[in-house]
């Protein structure tokens, strides 16, 4: 059900990202999604990528500090009003979002978004509930 | 265990009479062989034969850094070169080098110190002794060595750097006694995890770390990051080196000065006026069996105080506690004195953060600025950035309480902040005044 981020700190130095991403290249991991959130003198960077092992231990290897997340992936109707509905329910149930961000490939028809929960226990059983489709953390890496 | 059980409990009044007796044959040196010492005692108005009891030490004038400086290299020696069996030297960081020579007997002075402080911290001639205090011109690393071999220990010379290699050395041949900076032996021990091997397992009993000030909090977080007992020890490479003060493993609660050789004081560093036991102020030493480089009321800058109380440990020496600071190294920021260790004590009272950081400051328009840059390690690092924003703000805050001075906090990635193999550089001071 859940999937596994791995983030990264980074200071806002120029050529920081294209290190991360060199690193990831010669590891032979693929990223799968990525979201930054950044201050103007640190950012954490996000990512779902195909082998987590490797890629944690290839970043920590450089001397990143690498943490490691449980988020959702959730399959979101690619149509208008389809986030809404999901985020309608959620806020009904007092369920926080920490942040979101997309995925760039479609679960057939449907877009994926990926989310981080104060509480992930209480959104996979409400979202279970009103039978919107979590994606397997598996079959998300491949996706 | 005590390993010179005659002087190190000797009765207050027996060591008082020996420390007059030996202060009087230096003073007598030092008139008749260095001329600075000559000057200073004539523009005083005083002759050796005037200091009749130890509180007259307090005529005669002090000595300074760049009374030392002033006389490079070998202006302040008081005996022959001939008679000079090595030299050392301070690293010249924060200026010219002041140089030190040492005698035969010295040397064995020294080695009975080290030797005594090793016993102190509870060593025996069966120890192996992991000695990563850099060999050279630097004294620390030759002057544990000596008072290692003095011991009857096994010392492994492995001096600083190479640390992947020193780790290696560390599990395959089970030193129990680690020597080191407490700077370079977090770096060791972030070395050792990178390695996958835990300081825990290791065979150390204890370790005994010095070289630079360094706070309770960081002597906590090596004992928990290595699974051994953190000693303290005071030396300076003008007085003799490592091995002029040592905590006892039994208090481990103020260091014990090793007043046969040294008479230590406490003065204003303000007015020159000596403060009584207990007061905080800048201590000052004068050596009393050194023979080639003596020193008479050096200011070491070390801001600290005496403790006279009884030690469990049975050793009668008077307590320093542990040191605060350095006068040379405290900050005035906006008027407001910040020593390095204060600011590591209120980090390391903060979870998760890291013992890595460093003090920048700055001069903008006419405002002192001070970035302190604090390592962010895995368990202070979190995906959500408004939990880091909050670590941020809670360092600044706590700074803020503490001192009264606003600091700009920036977090680093591991490993951005230099590791020194040597001593710490704590502070960055770009001001031009």
């Amino acid at each position: 059900m859940r999937v596994e981020q791995i983030s990264i700190f980074l200071e806002n130095k120029s050529g920081r990202l294209a290190e991360v991403t060199g690193i990831l290249a010669d590891a032979e991991v693929n990223i799968r999604a990525l979201s930054l959130a950044d201050t103007s003198d640190f950012g954490v960077l996000r990512l779902i990528v195909n082998d987590i092992t490797k890629a944690k231990a290839a970043l920590k290897e450089k001397g990143f500090t690498v943490g490691k997340t449980e988020v959702l992936a959730v399959e979101v109707p690619d149509r208008p009003g389809g986030l809404h509905h999901i985020l309608s329910l959620l806020q009904g149930s007092g369920i926080n979002v920490e942040y979101m961000y997309a995925f760039v490939q479609q679960s057939g028809n449907n877009a994926v978004m990926i989310f981080r929960f104060e509480d992930i226990d209480r959104a996979v059983e409400l979202l279970a509930e009103n039978g919107i489709t979590v994606i397997n953390g598996s079959k998300v890496y491949t996706l | 265990m005590i390993y010179n059980m005659e002087y190190e409990t000797l009765p207050r009044e027996a060591l008082e009479a020996i420390q007059l007796r030996r202060l009087q044959t230096t003073l007598d040196r030092v008139y008749a062989t260095v001329p600075f010492y000559r000057k200073r005692f004539e523009e005083a108005g005083l002759r050796p034969v005037d200091i009749k009891s130890l509180e007259d030490l307090s005529r005669i004038p002090f000595t300074t850094k760049q009374d030392l400086r002033d006389n490079y290299p070998f202006g302040m020696f008081a005996v022959p070169m001939d008679n000079v069996v090595r030299i050392h030297a301070s690293s010249g960081t924060t200026g010219q080098p002041t140089v030190v020579g040492y005698t035969s007997r010295d040397i064995g002075t020294w080695a009975e110190l080290m030797a005594r402080s090793l016993v102190a911290g509870g060593g025996t001639s069966g120890d192996i002794i992991h000695n990563a205090y850099g060999y050279g011109l630097f004294t620390g690393g030759l002057g544990v060595h000596y008072g290692a071999e003095r011991l009857g220990a096994s010392v492994i010379p492995v001096s600083g750097g190479n640390t992947k290699r020193q780790v290696m050395i560390m599990k395959d041949f089970g030193p129990t006694i680690l020597t080191a900076t407490p700077s370079y032996t977090l770096h060791l021990a972030e070395v050792a995890q990178d390695l996958g091997i835990d300081f825990a397992d290791l065979n150390f009993k204890f370790g005994i770390f010095g070289a630079e000030p360094w706070s309770e909090k960081m002597r906590a977080e090596i004992e928990r990051k290595c699974g051994l007992s953190a000693i303290d020890i005071y030396g300076l490479s003008e007085v003799i080196g490592p091995g002029v003060a040592i905590e006892c493993h039994e208090a481990k609660k103020g260091l014990h000065i090793f007043e046969d050789h040294f008479i230590a004081e406490i003065i204003n560093p303000d007015t020159g006026e000596v403060l009584p036991y207990g007061e905080m102020g800048e201590l000052v030493f004068t050596s009393i069996t050194k023979e080639a480089f003596p020193v008479i009321r050096y200011r070491t800058r070390d801001i600290t105080r005496l403790q006279p109380e009884a030690c469990v440990c049975g050793r009668t020496f008077v307590r320093m506690e542990k040191v605060s600071g350095r006068s040379d190294d405290m900050l005035i920021i906006r008027g407001v004195n910040v020593f390095p260790s204060q600011i590591e004590s209120v980090l390391m009272e903060i979870d998760g953060v890291e013992p890595h950081y460093q003090l920048v400051v700055d001069r903008v328009g006419n405002l002192d600025v001070l970035t302190v840059m604090v390592e962010v390690g895995e368990e202070a690092f979190s995906d959500e950035v408004k939990k880091l924003q909050t670590l941020e703000r809670t360092i600044t805050k706590n700074i803020k309480d503490y001192f009264g001075v606003s600091a700009k906090v920036k977090l680093a990635e591991p490993k951005s902040i230099a590791r020194s193999e040597g001593k710490a550089v704590r502070v960055i001071d770009n001001r031009k005044l």
